[in-house]
């Protein structure tokens, strides 16, 4: 199941692992993307720090790990691919996977309901 | 066309005097491995070729011998053609900076002049011209606050407070020279919030950056006030002059409680913008931090001008030799034909255009803030997405069209699909009225016809760009192979 | 009503404006000002142009324009021949007059120009990716010295002694505010080279690049390749040019170099009393969005046609504000187009052409002061179109000899190396004519 943050991340966890990637909403208030700048597999991340930066024509925007853990997978695809996330960014356009250290993070999430409404609040 | 595609084997544009070598040939007297062996691919056209492919890149720019230009913050006013006259006289523009200084009094005596015309502008005790352009004054800027307060001894100031409206080069430069960015929030009428900024004020603060009147056009009035309580905790207060076309004879920064400014002269004194440079940012500063400076500096004994070096304290050098020289030609001949009545009114008549383009734009689209503004002022293009249907981008790239080049958009940040409009004072009412007629004819438009205003430009040379592609493809030098 | 050619408005005009904002005189527009501050300006009031053109023109006199001597003079800004179509093409309105191509569609001109000067910065230096242009060489170093931390995370950067002094100075200035460790490593007194002993002793784990000149202030040649290959993998390899030697020296890309910057004014800019002229920064690709500067690339508009836009703005400071990689956005953009001109005219063959008269002369001067007394060339290593002489006698005196002769004469470095007392950097360039060669040659013989 998707858990979304205020910030517009999204990760749907299996386990203790979860991918990880920006809502469908962010990556249309960011426009054309054209460069992830992703992190190293093994990087060691808390609970909103800086996971990555995505670079459209007009923005560099960072985005903040939604739970505590560790980078296993990198999206590769996104290196010669960044439009991706544009396309398909809450399936595709995935960023990395995370191993999460704390499952109950999670519950502070949003749900995928919760998300839209705020979404569309904010926009 | 590029000029690589112009080009033509054998064909050349150059002459040489016809004389015959000494007979000394790099092969026989460099490394062989230090031997370029593929000559560099540069064109091979006749001058007539570089004439016709420049004049045709020429016919493809906006500029503003052209027409409006009305670009917020960036002061773009007619530059008088006796700048270039003067500047281009063999006495400033043959010169070597390593003359010796017999040979270069008159340049000496210039920059001296200069220097002192700046200082009763601005209110400032001593300037450096060194700096190249606005930010590198900014960054000289901070440098010397860092100095300072190394040699106060205290170490404990990490931070330099900006606001959210400053330009994106004063934190660019702060952090350059080691600080920490605090932003500090406008209040609901544009200007700095004083309460919000006295929480912020405390030994951690080494300078508060401000530019006055702001991006918004708006005059901190609370100035004298901020200027106070910053001094009270030892904080530096450093001026961003880029705006500085809206106060001249008017108030100085000095005055208002400054402690450094930068100018930029490719702004307000009118030496020409060139598509993003030259320019330059002289900075000044008051007597406390006049050592500081970077040398050499230009001194003046018994009529005789000279490069003094001796300053132990100053932060160094920013630039080499004496900066963009040619710069500064052009300022001092600028400020020679306008005077100080000149100066003044030419703040007055900036003011007095800004506010009456925007009485008349505001008819239409609404005011960021209210209010007088200064030499500047800023709309809210919200109403455009709700009630046209456009975005201020669109509008922006109607206005192309009509020969006019839009303002300033998308900054500064803190307003929504903000134009941020600068009419300087060289325009005239004729030229506003009519810029105000085409943002009305452009609203019709979007009224009758959104598509064709959402697909603007249609009738410059160059539709809409895809700036994806360009940032995603990364193409920043001309191939062979790619234009095939 | 003051009368200004520059300021259109008439009596009638503020009237009907001041009405139409609702507010009855200028003064009302300025009443959130502070009151009771000193803003008269006492300067002198407004003249006619002709009258301030008068003024400038003996200031102006006041100099000697190095059309007036004959000119030995280099160490950083080189007096050059510059075909009159050069300025008579840049100084059109239309490149003058223009702002930064913030709006594309209107700016294709100014970006397609930068777009080819980056394609010949790139061609000169053998480097995938060159900016629009940095202030000037010595800022341009600086800005290298930063992005070498950037890029690998270290905080010291090593400078050649050799490397022009101001320019080792700038870039001192520059890391002072982030603390950056500046080491300076010596030259061999013999070569004028680096002294790879002395580069090698200095080398640790601290180090994020090395910069060496090509060719040095000195004029003599570094061996960029032999440099490269004793660098530690990762340390960047930063060579400071002279545009003017490249088109006979080999690509400094081809040989390791990893970042290569310099002082553009050899090509087709005025020499200005040094500014403006412009910056050249170029690096390999992998940097691409640490470089500072603006960069142009090429793409499409909708119609499919070829364009060009500024890319990669996320790097600047107008997007990136506090995380911008450099604070820079003013460049040197008219100096830049000055020199895409001039490599236009000359062409391939011509800057070929111009170097290696640079060369022939420099190196036929140098062969004639083998052979004159009270006067020794310092340094071994092969040189471009400079080279150190150490006088017996005092150098000034001989300068202020030269001068009485409007000869430009030798730089003197000894205010810059305390231990080459007395040595002179001697240039020529193609524009230095023969008859002021055996004129210089025989001043000089006469006087030692």
């Amino acid at each position: 199941m998707k858990r979304f943050t205020k910030e517009h991340e999204w990760i749907e966890a299996k386990g203790d692992t979860g991918k990880v990637g920006i809502s469908d909403f962010a990556q249309d208030q960011l426009g054309d993307i054209v460069y992830i700048e992703l992190p190293d597999k093994g990087k060691k991340l808390k609970k909103g720090d800086v996971l990555c930066t995505i670079e459209s024509v007009k923005a560099a925007n960072d985005i903040y790990s939604p739970v505590s853990g560790e980078v296993i997978e990198i999206n590769g695809d996104l290196d010669a691919n960044p439009e991706l996330i544009n396309e398909d960014a809450e399936g595709k356009g995935w960023i990395v996977e995370i191993k999460l250290s704390d499952t109950s993070e999670l519950d502070d999430l949003m749900t995928e309901e919760e998300y839209r409404k705020y979404a569309k609040e904010e926009g | 066309m590029t000029i690589f595609e112009r080009s033509s084997e054998g064909r050349s544009a150059y002459t040489l005097p016809d004389e015959e070598s000494y007979g000394f040939a790099p092969e026989e007297n460099l490394p062989d491995h230090l031997l370029r062996k593929d000559k560099a691919s540069l064109p091979e056209c006749s001058e007539l070729d570089v004439v016709r492919h420049y004049t045709s890149l020429a016919g493809k720019n906006h500029s503003v011998d052209k027409g409006f230009y009305p670009l917020g913050s960036c002061t773009m006013k007619y530059n008088p053609k006796l700048n270039e006259k003067t500047a281009s006289l063999e006495g400033f523009a043959y010169l070597h900076p390593y003359q010796p200084i017999s040979t270069l009094q008159g340049s000496l005596e210039l920059m001296y002049k200069l220097d002192k015309l700046l200082c009763e502008i601005t209110g400032m005790d001593s300037f450096s011209l060194q700096p190249a352009a606005g930010a590198h004054g900014e960054l000289l800027g901070m440098l010397i606050v860092k100095k300072h307060f190394e040699k106060l001894g205290d170490s404990n100031r990490a931070k330099v407070i900006v606001p959210d409206s400053a330009h994106g080069t004063n934190p660019a430069s702060a952090v350059m020279a080691g600080y920490e960015i605090v932003e500090v929030k406008s209040s609901s009428d544009g200007i700095v919030d004083l309460n919000e900024l006295e929480e912020l004020l405390d030994e951690s603060v080494a300078a508060i950056m401000l530019t006055n009147p702001n991006t918004l056009g708006l005059f901190e009035k609370h100035i004298c006030e901020i200027a106070e309580r910053a001094h009270q905790k030892g904080i530096l207060l450093y001026y961003d002059g880029a705006n500085l076309n809206a106060i001249m004879g008017k108030i100085k920064p000095g005055e208002m409680g400054f402690d450094i400014v930068h100018l930029n002269l490719h702004k307000t004194f009118s030496t020409p913008h060139g598509m993003g440079g030259p320019g330059s940012g002289p900075v000044g500063v008051k007597k406390s931090l006049a050592d500081l400076l970077p040398v050499p500096r230009v001194e003046e004994a018994d009529g005789k001008f000279t490069l003094n070096e001796d300053y132990p304290d100053s932060v160094g050098r920013m630039r080499s030799f004496f900066g963009n020289f040619g710069v500064l030609v052009r300022a001092y001949t600028y400020i020679s034909l306008m005077g100080a009545q000149g100066l003044r009114h030419a703040s007055e008549m900036a003011v007095l255009n800004a506010n009456y383009l925007k009485s008349l734009l505001t008819r239409m689209i609404p005011e960021g803030y209210p209010g007088v503004c200064k030499h500047e002022f800023v709309l809210d293009g919200g109403k455009l997405v709700s009630e046209y249907g456009i975005k201020t981008l669109d509008l922006a790239k109607r206005m192309l069209d009509y020969g006019v080049h839009p303002p300033t958009v998308y900054f500064p940040l803190i307003v929504n699909e903000a134009l941020m409009i600068e009419p300087p004072e060289t325009e005239s009412k004729e030229a506003l009225d009519s810029y105000a007629e085409i943002v009305k004819k452009i609203l019709q438009e979007a009224r009758d016809d959104v598509e064709m205003v959402k697909t603007a430009p249609h009738n410059v040379g160059t539709r809409r760009l895809n700036e994806a592609l360009a940032s995603r493809q990364l193409k920043t030098r001309w191939q062979k192979e790619s234009a095939t | 009503m003051h009368k200004n050619p520059y300021i259109p408005h008439s009596e009638k005009d503020i009237k009907e404006m001041l009405k139409q904002i609702g507010v009855s005189s200028i003064d009302d527009l300025f009443s959130d000002l502070p009151k009771q501050k000193n803003s008269s300006l006492n300067i002198p009031d407004s003249s006619d142009e002709y009258s301030v053109f008068r003024n400038l023109n003996t200031l102006a006199g006041r100099n000697t324009s190095l059309n007036d001597m004959a000119v030995f003079r280099g160490g950083g800004i080189y007096y050059h021949l510059i075909p009159s179509v050069v300025y008579a093409l840049a100084t059109r309105h239309e490149f003058l007059t223009a702002y930064t191509p913030y709006q594309a569609e209107v700016s294709q001109g100014t970006l397609q120009l930068l777009f080819e000067f980056q394609t010949m910065i790139s061609e000169l230096t053998g480097l995938e990716v060159a900016n629009s242009s940095m202030y000037d060489g010595a800022s341009a170093l600086a800005e290298a010295a930063l992005m070498s931390v950037k890029i690998t995370g270290k905080r010291k950067v090593l400078l050649a002694e050799s490397v022009h002094p101001e320019y080792r100075d700038v870039t001192k200035t520059y890391c002072y505010g982030q603390d950056i460790e500046v080491g300076a490593f010596a030259y061999d007194k013999e070569s004028g080279q680096v002294d790879p002993k002395d580069l090698e002793s200095m080398l640790n784990d601290e180090i994020s690049a090395v910069a060496v000149g090509y060719p040095n202030f000195f004029g003599v040649v570094e061996d960029l390749k032999a440099l490269k290959e004793a660098l530690p993998k990762g340390v960047l390899l930063i060579a400071v040019v002279n545009p003017m030697a490249l088109p006979i020296l080999e690509a400094p890309g081809k040989l390791g170099a990893d970042v290569v910057v310099g002082e553009g004014q050899p090509l087709g800019n005025l020499p200005n009393m040094g500014g403006p002229g412009f910056g050249l920064f170029a690096a390999r690709k992998e940097f691409i969005r640490k470089m500072p500067g603006r960069i142009i690339g090429e793409t499409v508009d909708q119609d499919n046609n070829t364009a060009y836009a500024m890319i990669l703005q996320t790097r600047e400071q107008h997007i990136r504000r506090d995380k911008a990689t450099s604070n820079i956005c003013s460049n040197q953009a008219f100096n830049a187009l000055v020199a895409s001109i001039y490599m236009s005219v000359m062409g391939k063959e011509g800057l070929v052409e111009v170097s290696r008269r640079c060369f022939d002369r420099a190196h036929y001067i140098h062969d004639r002061t083998k052979t004159m007394d009270g006067l020794h060339p310092v340094f071994t290593g092969p040189f471009f179109h400079e080279f150190v002489v150490r006088f017996d006698d005092a150098l000034d005196r001989i300068n202020d000899g030269l001068l009485e002769q409007k000869i430009l004469g030798p730089l003197n470095i000894s205010n810059f190396y305390p231990e080459l007392e007395n040595c002179g950097l001697i240039c020529t360039t193609e524009a230095v004519p023969y008859e002021d060669i055996e004129f210089f040659m025989a001043r000089l013989e006469e006087m030692l």
